[in-house]
């Protein structure tokens, strides 16, 4: 009888192939195993991404000649000088920006009771339908919910054919629309992290707000948004870089051009690259400064 | 926790109201793709499968659906592969950058997605790449792995490296370590992330516009150039109603696969 008769034994010695020799090599060798591990996904990530994101910063300093059309990759301010002196860029991003800063408010402000409800009041049956159903619109159907109000707002849509025995019009396509559509996409992006921030919120601490005197209101302002915070701006990361970028919404419920829509002419409209560049350049920078800020305040951890 | 009546009350009422904001859009496209009318006038006059039957015979509509699926297959197939080894990497090993790396990983959806469309299309045409379903796999494939990253990730925390230690010291090589008990132990995950890498490449219209060109397009994109055109309205809802289900119900599935675990991570 030999041990190898019992379940519990070791593993019969693997013959020497070139994979097992490649096996016990790795085995060695973390150092190598995680190379292995990194090689791919990190050429794509750093090569495929990170080089595009490069090589577009590169080319919004080049120019396009105006009389052949060609591109010129002398370097040159030329386009970020078109866009900082041209009044209309720079109302066209200030408004992108305050866009985006009001439809994040709205979120957090549609969000708070929500989510509040499914992370302190719901049962654990509603708890876990409530998230389902705030996960579905989450992650699909963006194109689709902006044609979905596009039917909606339009003139004799059915906002208007619900609103028409009062008497009263819904706002139509203009601005307005373009806050309430963004508002309606990104919302679930806020519920879902303000969600898991306030579950972690230990129901002690409001109790004991509330045995040290505080009524509703100054709990929740002096306990329970300081503790939220960092999840809040997590999900402000995803409602702001959105709106900031979105050029389909305004496309389909308004005639008002944000930013995205101005790149998007760039490019497809002008055929200027270079130019589209520079001023994608404008969110890129905005985005990036919001993530810095949001990773000091702890917001990463809240992801 | 002690909260007034009212409080509760008016709590419960915006929960209410907020679901509603959330479904009665999409309840809305879903009953005019229903509507006997060619035009989106409220209420409907009445309801039809007409639509339906037009568009799985639009051969636009037809070839656009196939080039999506297949995009969104290619893409999670990649994914798949890039989204795993990161995060092994990440959750298995201490190294320098491995803070950076999960940053990496969320930048492709935390941009916005203008950005990642026009940079993805400049370096396609700079080196020359015809604009096609290669290139739109290669853009979606990017903003997906974070999904299939973010699900495995969270079950690799909640499983024990110790199992792994001691299949390897039961004798299994790394290899045979990694099919016998890392793979079924994130099996599921790997199916959730896929869903959701599907669910995310299936309705994707900011990136794909740019990276797309101009002989193929995927069923948004259908939409997109189409949406406009009365006579096509009809079409145009049915289209809506396709991709809306094609990503609803793999996100669906995936929440049922993971009870919401990785999946509630952007």
């Amino acid at each position: 009888m030999t041990i190898h008769d019992t379940s519990l034994g070791p593993l019969p010695a693997p013959p020497a192939s070139p994979a097992r020799r490649l096996a016990v090599a790795l085995h060695r060798h973390p150092g190598v195993r995680l190379g292995g591990l990194l090689a791919a996904p990190l050429g794509w990530m750093v090569v495929a991404y990170l080089g595009s994101l490069i090589l577009f910063f590169i080319t919004s300093f080049w120019t396009v000649d105006s009389f052949s059309g060609n591109l010129v990759t002398q370097p040159s301010l030329e386009n970020y000088a078109e866009i900082f002196t041209t009044e209309v860029y720079r109302t066209i991003a200030l408004r992108t920006v305050g866009m985006a800063a009001l439809v994040t408010v709205t979120t957090i402000a549609l969000a708070f009771p929500i989510a509040f409800y499914m992370a302190k009041m719901a049962s654990d049956r509603t708890r876990g339908t409530l998230v389902v159903s705030i996960l579905l619109p989450l992650w699909s159907g963006y194109l689709v919910k902006v044609y979905a109000w596009r039917l909606i707002l339009s003139a004799d849509g059915v906002l208007n054919g619900v609103l028409e025995p009062f008497g009263i019009r819904g706002p139509g396509f203009g601005e307005v629309a373009v806050w309430l559509v963004e508002t309606y996409l990104w919302l679930p992006y806020m519920i879902i992290p303000l969600y898991a921030g306030l579950e972690r919120v230990p129901g002690s601490l409001i109790e004991a707000s509330s045995d040290l005197g505080a009524r509703t209101w100054p709990t929740f302002r002096r306990v329970i948004v300081p503790l939220v915070l960092p999840a809040i701006i997590a999900g402000s990361i995803f409602t702001f870089s959105l709106t900031l970028g979105d050029y389909i919404t305004p496309t389909l419920v308004s005639n008002t051009r944000f930013m995205g829509n101005v790149i998007y002419d760039f490019l497809g409209v002008a055929g200027n690259q270079p130019l589209a560049a520079a001023y994608a350049m404008v969110p890129i920078v905005i985005m990036i400064v919001y993530l810095l800020v949001a990773r000091r305040l702890g917001a990463f951890e809240a992801l | 926790m002690q909260l007034g009546r009212g409080t509760r009350i008016a709590l419960r009422l915006a929960s209410g109201a907020i679901l509603a904001f959330i479904y009665i859009p999409i309840a809305i496209i879903v009953l005019y793709s229903f509507n006997s009318s060619r035009v989106a006038t409220w209420p409907i006059s009445g309801l039809t499968l007409d639509w339906y039957r037009q568009a799985f015979a639009d051969v636009g509509i037809r070839n656009a659906l196939s080039a999506s699926v297949a995009a969104a297959i290619g893409a999670t197939i990649i994914a798949l592969v890039l989204g795993t080894l990161i995060a092994l990497a990440v959750q298995r090993y201490r190294f320098f950058g491995r803070e950076t790396i999960s940053f990496l990983v969320i930048l492709p959806i935390a941009l916005p997605g203008i950005v990642t469309g026009i940079a993805l299309s400049t370096a396609f045409r700079s080196i020359g790449t015809e604009l096609g379903l290669l290139t739109i796999i290669v853009g979606h494939a990017t903003f997906c792995i974070v999904t299939i990253y973010n699900n495995v990730i969270a079950r690799l925390r909640r499983t024990s490296a110790s199992f792994e230690e001691a299949s390897a010291d039961l004798g299994a090589d790394t290899f045979r370590t990694f099919r016998r008990i890392t793979m079924p132990a994130i099996r599921t995950s790997l199916v959730a992330g896929a869903l959701l890498a599907f669910a995310l490449s299936f309705d994707e219209i900011i990136v794909t516009n740019f990276t797309a060109g101009a002989s193929i397009q995927t069923l948004p994109i259908w939409i997109f150039s189409n949406y406009s055109r009365p006579n096509q309205l009809p079409l145009v809802n049915v289209a809506a109603v396709l991709v809306l289900l094609l990503s609803i119900i793999p996100v669906y599935l995936a929440t049922r696969i993971t009870h919401g675990e990785g999946a509630t991570r952007g």
